[in-house]
């Protein structure tokens, strides 16, 4: 993980589009800190993840400490606080999915990858796979979020289809 | 309609009408099929004159706990000192609940007429929509909308926003929302400060669910009369109600009927039953916080607040998740239980350590390890969970142990005899 002793330069997310985006986002709410998800909503876009050097860069343009919004981020399973693979998938493995082959499709995807476990990268770089409570979509099972694709009705034999689409 | 299938006669459709039906997701085929007349209407009302009619109709909030709608609005200070703050609930995360999606995916003006009509009853003049970060489609779509919408012109002076949630089911309690959106870490409230007294940035704040929302404008246009005339049993439940019904199933997907419908019918007529050569085992009616029901209790419910309660569990969201006889219960509520230890948030003891010791001895159970006494100390912390927290989510993981154990005693008793090939829980 990227820390504050990292000797490497660091090249600020918040310049230029990027800064004009997060002063129309700031309009929305009567103070900073409520801008904090979006803020790192628009951060994780342009960096991939959420390095502590961008959290303390999100900490200063909101007038935040850095620990406060190492706090946020850390509550918020979405928010990734290592760097993943080019493909993000999130399989849904909660009851209503596991009863109807969950846990199959995800095995599936772990195979086919070659990220081999839930929550790895596998070895070329190109997807990490990690398993999820419920994604909302219970009478689509199993559904899947690849990257910000939704994707319903994901069964094992539909996996080499979608590995191929997204390589 | 029953979204993906066809419509089925049983159902009444009101807020489904246009599921399916792209050209309605647009502000032009929204205005076409009579959109945002009721927004129209209601601006020219009294703020407390749209809040008597709702209250009139006897709409209860559909998120869950089935508070009177009208009511709840009326808490909103009635002589204005500060800013007033609507909060839409969209970040449906309650295992078995997909319907606040399909509203969001198919009617997105539904949704956003609903709230400009509750923002302007309640005097608000911001109103932020919390959509689950996992929504990405809903997303896109409610924010095209709005965007349509806002560029007519028909808000008025009322304000709406979207707030992307990033992965917290906790954030769909009304009080952790708004602490989400004040950018902080989701932990619930203590109440009293009630929200309508101290809510969002510590403002009167109203928070409403996307399904009670979207039924708003039918209410205004068509009046509270007309709802109160959808009822099927008890006169204190009212209106259509979607019910997402999920897993052994033949069709599942959401289905709208009046309240007081039985759920025998929705399970077998319209959504075909259990798949062929099985039989329906168990199933939850609410949403996986409430207790689960068995198959007699199941064919003998009738679906609106009092009718599910007398079976012993709760309406709750509608989200309908159905077992078959192929079902490992045990397996089921081990996976339940995770949820809830995966989702707390920890602030509260009974729910941080009970939730995660639940899971622990539900998965030691499975492996074949279980001891006699597992379940009576399940029992007694469920006890323990149970009322004596911030919020519910504590007492959420303990209605499906509780239920489970006292339904379905014979399948933990296989594991712990030996009598179960022991499954190891990854």
């Amino acid at each position: 993980m990227s820390t504050s002793h990292d000797t490497t330069e660091y090249q600020p997310v918040f310049v230029g589009k990027v800064l004009e985006e997060l002063q129309t986002v700031l309009q929305r709410y009567p103070n900073k800190q409520a801008a904090l998800l979006p803020t790192l909503w628009i951060a994780q876009r342009e960096a991939g993840w959420i390095s502590d050097r961008i959290m303390a860069e999100v900490a200063e343009v909101l007038g935040l400490t850095p620990a406060y919004v190492k706090g946020v981020v850390t509550f918020y399973t979405m928010y990734h606080q290592h760097p993943v693979g080019k493909n993000f998938v999130q399989v849904c493995t909660t009851s209503p999915c596991n009863i109807c082959g969950a846990e199959a499709v995800l095995k599936a995807l772990l195979e086919q990858t070659g990220a081999g476990d839930a929550g790895a990268t596998s070895p070329d770089g190109k997807w990490t796979i990690v398993e999820v409570e419920c994604l909302g979509a219970c009478g689509f099972p199993t559904p899947i979020l690849v990257n910000d694709d939704f994707i319903e009705n994901v069964t094992p034999d539909k996996v080499p289809d979608l590995v191929r689409k997204y390589r | 309609m029953g979204f993906p299938h066809k419509s089925h006669p049983k159902e009444t459709v009101v807020l489904s009408q246009y599921f399916g039906d792209a050209e309605a997701r647009t502000y032009k085929g929204w205005v076409k099929r009579g959109g945002y007349e009721a927004l129209t209407q209601a601006l020219k009302m009294d703020p407390a004159a749209v809040t008597d009619v709702v209250k009139e109709s006897g709409l209860r909030g559909r998120g869950g706990a089935g508070f009177p709608t009208g009511l709840k609005w009326s808490f909103m200070p009635k002589e204005k000192k500060k800013p007033h703050y609507l909060c839409v609930n969209a970040d449906e995360s309650e295992p078995g609940t997909f319907k606040d999606r399909e509203i969001m995916r198919w009617t997105p003006h539904a949704l956003l007429e609903g709230t400009a009509i509750a923002a302007h009853a309640i005097r608000a003049e911001i109103a932020y929509i919390y959509i689950r970060g996992e929504f990405t489609e809903p997303w896109t779509i409610m924010e095209h909308a709005l965007a349509e919408a806002n560029a007519a012109g028909v808000f008025g002076g009322i304000k709406i926003y979207l707030h992307r949630g990033a992965g917290a089911y906790i954030c769909g309690e009304e009080t952790a929302l708004m602490n989400s959106i004040e950018g902080k870490r989701g932990n619930p409230r203590i109440k009293p400060p009630f929200p309508a007294a101290a809510g969002l940035f510590g403002m009167p704040t109203t928070i409403n669910n996307v399904e009670t929302l979207a039924a708003v404008p039918h209410i205004i246009t068509r009046g509270a009369a007309w709802y109160k005339g959808l009822c099927l049993s008890n006169p204190k439940s009212t209106g259509t109600k979607l019910f997402s019904v999920c897993g052994h199933v033949q069709r599942p997907g959401n289905y709208e009927v009046t309240l007081g419908f039985p759920l025998k019918d929705l399970l077998y007529d319209m959504c075909g039953g259990p798949p062929a050569g099985r039989t329906l085992k168990a199933c939850i009616p609410g949403g996986s916080s409430v207790p689960i029901l068995t198959r007699e209790e199941t064919e003998a419910t009738l679906l609106d607040y009092e009718g599910v309660v007398a079976q012993g569990s709760m309406l709750g969201s509608g989200g309908v998740i159905v077992f078959d006889d192929s079902a490992d219960m045990v397996y089921q509520i081990m996976r339940l239980a995770r949820f809830y230890a995966h989702e707390s948030c920890a602030q509260c003891t009974q729910c941080r350590e009970g939730t995660a010791w639940t899971t622990k001895i539900m998965e030691r159970i499975l492996a074949g390890q279980g001891k006699t006494k597992d379940l009576d100390l399940l029992l007694d912390l469920s006890e323990n969970m149970t009322g004596k927290t911030i919020c519910v989510l504590s007492d959420s993981c303990a209605a499906p142990i509780v239920s489970g154990i006292k339904k379905f005693r014979g399948e933990f008793e296989a594991y712990l005899a030996g009598k179960r090939q022991p499954v190891m829980v990854g």
